[in-house]
């Protein structure tokens, strides 16, 4: 795969759910390519589908109807046991609220997803290290959650998304808990991953400070795209 | 770092309500062990009792005295090989808490009848031949520290001399031990001569009789003629095997191994509810955790071991100081009830059924617990739409 070729392609995409007796569309018959090395953000009101996309996009949701390829094979209809596998080589996730296990120290929380690599526990302690170092927080490695700063645990939480060295990175607001300075620091970590390493990152955001970090803007409106050109 | 790293640090994400459900397992199995000592120990009696062997009581209960002249009259029944007569004593040594279980018997018949006893033959002889010998067992010369050839007064609770004396002097002549270690040895025997000499009351009776015969087939025939030879006399008699006798004298404490039953049973009913409902709240605590692992790649089958393990692991933690505190507590207690329940103590049985417990306990706490963690849905546990 070249830098422009399609990393992920929706086809006729749809998501509909039922709540009682009504069944509500989140979106429908939607189109779009995402090419490797891309930064996307998503963003929209609340309700309009961005993390329904993103959940479809990591393989942690099913579409109604419509087609999820990676890198040119279908993921949608993929057993739960290979979403898993195909989660844990190709997608690193990045949640608002950082999700780091609170009982492990930062290290081990990074080396979780090598756990279900066939790597060494030296080599998983080399990776770790790095992807801490990557991310600033070398120094942190045998703090717990509870011992860092919102900033400095969602780093923690990046450093554990790129560990497996996955090719994309799907991050929910990852700065929507975060203070315009850190959320700052985060977003160009972000941008630092994407440009340097060639990571495609797809970002849920409601803010346009964090969106216009991105190299593609998307705004998801009433089951709709429209995509936002950048300068 | 691997599985049970993550296994531990779940268990002991927080330590009192880990440490609390361990203590309360603990004491479920130091419970079990406790009572399991205790259930060998009245076992005993019924497992070393031999089936081929009759014992003769009054049919009233083995407290109530049989007369002398029974000895003669039940060894002219025919097939009838021994007679062994023997009357409680209801000793004790220096202090009435140092209780000795002690017999008067007639020494001949009564090593005949019990060949499960191991003499050396010198002291075997001196034991028959000395009237104010005692035979000892073992285990209750190494209670007391008895050696042969030393002179004890044992006291009677129950019987007084014709000078008044409740003390016997008596000299161990023999310390006799078991063949195969399936008879307790916890007992002291004096002569019946010299005990009935003695007496101001009770004289010329006894309070049971065991009887080998020539041929064990005929043991019904036996017992029936005994019982039919002293039919409507004053002292009626009831003659069973010995394993029946030991069976009947165990049920006046009740049915010992119906009560630990219970009692086990319901400790283990109490820690199943606790743990069990303890464990679905600790792994429900950590939906948001266990659908991050999901979404890095954790399969759910591995989520699921993962949470069995944790189970496993705090009935194992709990279990094994249970019942190793059991154990130790069983073999301190042991020494001070030698008097009373010689085998007072911990079998592999029991050790290998508590470790059935343990996985069972395991098992059933964790499967709900380890269910749920499998089938958490992780766009619902994440909590956005």
């Amino acid at each position: 795969m070249n830098a422009t070729s399609p990393l992920y392609e929706l086809k006729d995409l749809s998501k509909r759910y039922t709540r009682g007796k009504e069944t509500v569309t989140i979106f429908d018959a939607l189109d779009m390519t995402i090419n490797t090395g891309d930064f996307i953000a998503i963003m929209g009101p609340s309700g309009s589908g961005k993390t329904t996309l993103l959940n479809l996009l990591g393989g942690i949701d099913r579409p109604s109807s419509g087609e999820v390829l990676f890198e040119g094979q279908r993921i949608d209809n993929l057993s739960q046991g290979k979403l898993a596998k195909w989660r844990a080589a190709n997608a690193g996730f990045i949640f608002q609220f950082y999700n780091l296990m609170p009982t492990l120290t930062a290290a081990q929380n990074v080396e979780l997803p090598l756990l279900l690599t066939s790597l060494s526990g030296k080599a998983r302690k080399d990776r770790v290290k790095t992807a801490l170092e990557i991310v600033g927080m070398g120094e942190r490695a045998r703090h717990r959650p509870g011992q860092l700063s919102g900033g400095q645990q969602q780093r923690v939480a990046i450093a554990r998304a790129i560990v497996a060295d996955p090719k994309v990175l799907l991050a929910d607001e990852p700065t929507g808990d975060l203070d315009r300075t850190t959320a700052d620091e985060i977003l160009e970590t972000l941008q630092l991953l994407n440009a340097e390493m060639g990571k495609t990152i797809i970002m849920v955001t409601h803010d346009p400070a964090a969106a216009s970090h991105a190299k593609r803007e998307l705004h998801l409106n009433k089951g709709r795209f429209e995509e936002k050109g950048k300068a | 770092m691997n599985d049970a790293t993550l296994v531990r640090k779940n268990l002991f994400r927080k330590r009192l309500r880990a440490v609390l459900l361990m203590i309360s397992i603990l004491i479920a199995f130091l419970i079990y062990g406790m009572l399991g000592a205790m259930q060998n120990a009245f076992s005993m009696g019924t497992e070393g009792a031999a089936q081929d062997r009759l014992v003769t009581v009054n049919r009233i209960n083995f407290t109530v005295a049989l007369p002398y002249a029974y000895w003669g009259r039940i060894q002219q029944v025919e097939g009838v090989r021994t007679v062994a007569p023997a009357s409680w004593f209801g000793g004790y040594y220096q202090e009435p808490q140092n209780f000795v279980q002690s017999f008067a018997v007639d020494p001949e018949s009564y090593i005949e009848a019990y060949p499960e006893l191991v003499f050396q033959e010198d002291q075997r002889l001196a034991f028959i031949e000395g009237r104010t010998c005692a035979a000892v067992g073992q285990a209750l010369a190494t209670q007391y520290g008895w050696t042969v050839g030393e002179r004890i007064p044992l006291m009677s609770n129950i019987w007084q001399q014709q000078d008044g004396s409740q003390a016997w002097e008596l000299d161990i002549c023999a310390i006799f031990d078991d063949a195969d270690g399936t008879y307790p040895t916890n007992y002291l025997m004096l002569h019946y001569e010299y005990f009935n000499e003695s007496l101001l009351f009770g004289r010329d009776s006894f309070h049971w009789i065991a009887i080998t015969t020539e041929d064990t087939s005929q043991n019904d025939r036996i017992s029936r003629e005994i019982d039919e030879l002293f039919a409507n006399s004053p002292a009626e008699t009831s003659t069973t095997t010995e394993a029946a006798f030991n069976a009947a004298f165990m049920e006046q404490f009740g049915n010992i191994g119906l009560i630990l039953t219970w009692v086990i049973g319901a400790a283990f009913a109490t820690i199943l509810m606790i743990v069990g409902t303890t464990m679905v709240m600790a792994v429900n605590e950590r939906t948001r955790e266990i659908a991050v692992l999901k979404t890095l790649g954790f399969t759910a089958p591995r989520i699921f071991r993962m949470v069995l393990w944790e189970a496993l692991l705090l009935s194992f933690i709990g279990g094994l100081i249970g019942l190793g505190l059991a154990a130790l507590a069983a073999q301190g207690a042991s020494a001070a009830l030698a008097g009373f329940l010689p085998s007072f103590g911990l079998t592999w049985t029991n050790a290998l059924t508590a470790i059935a417990f343990m996985v069972a306990l395991g098992l059933i706490t964790g499967i709900l617990p380890a269910w749920n963690a499998m089938r958490v849905r992780i766009s619902e546990a994440l909590g956005k739409v």
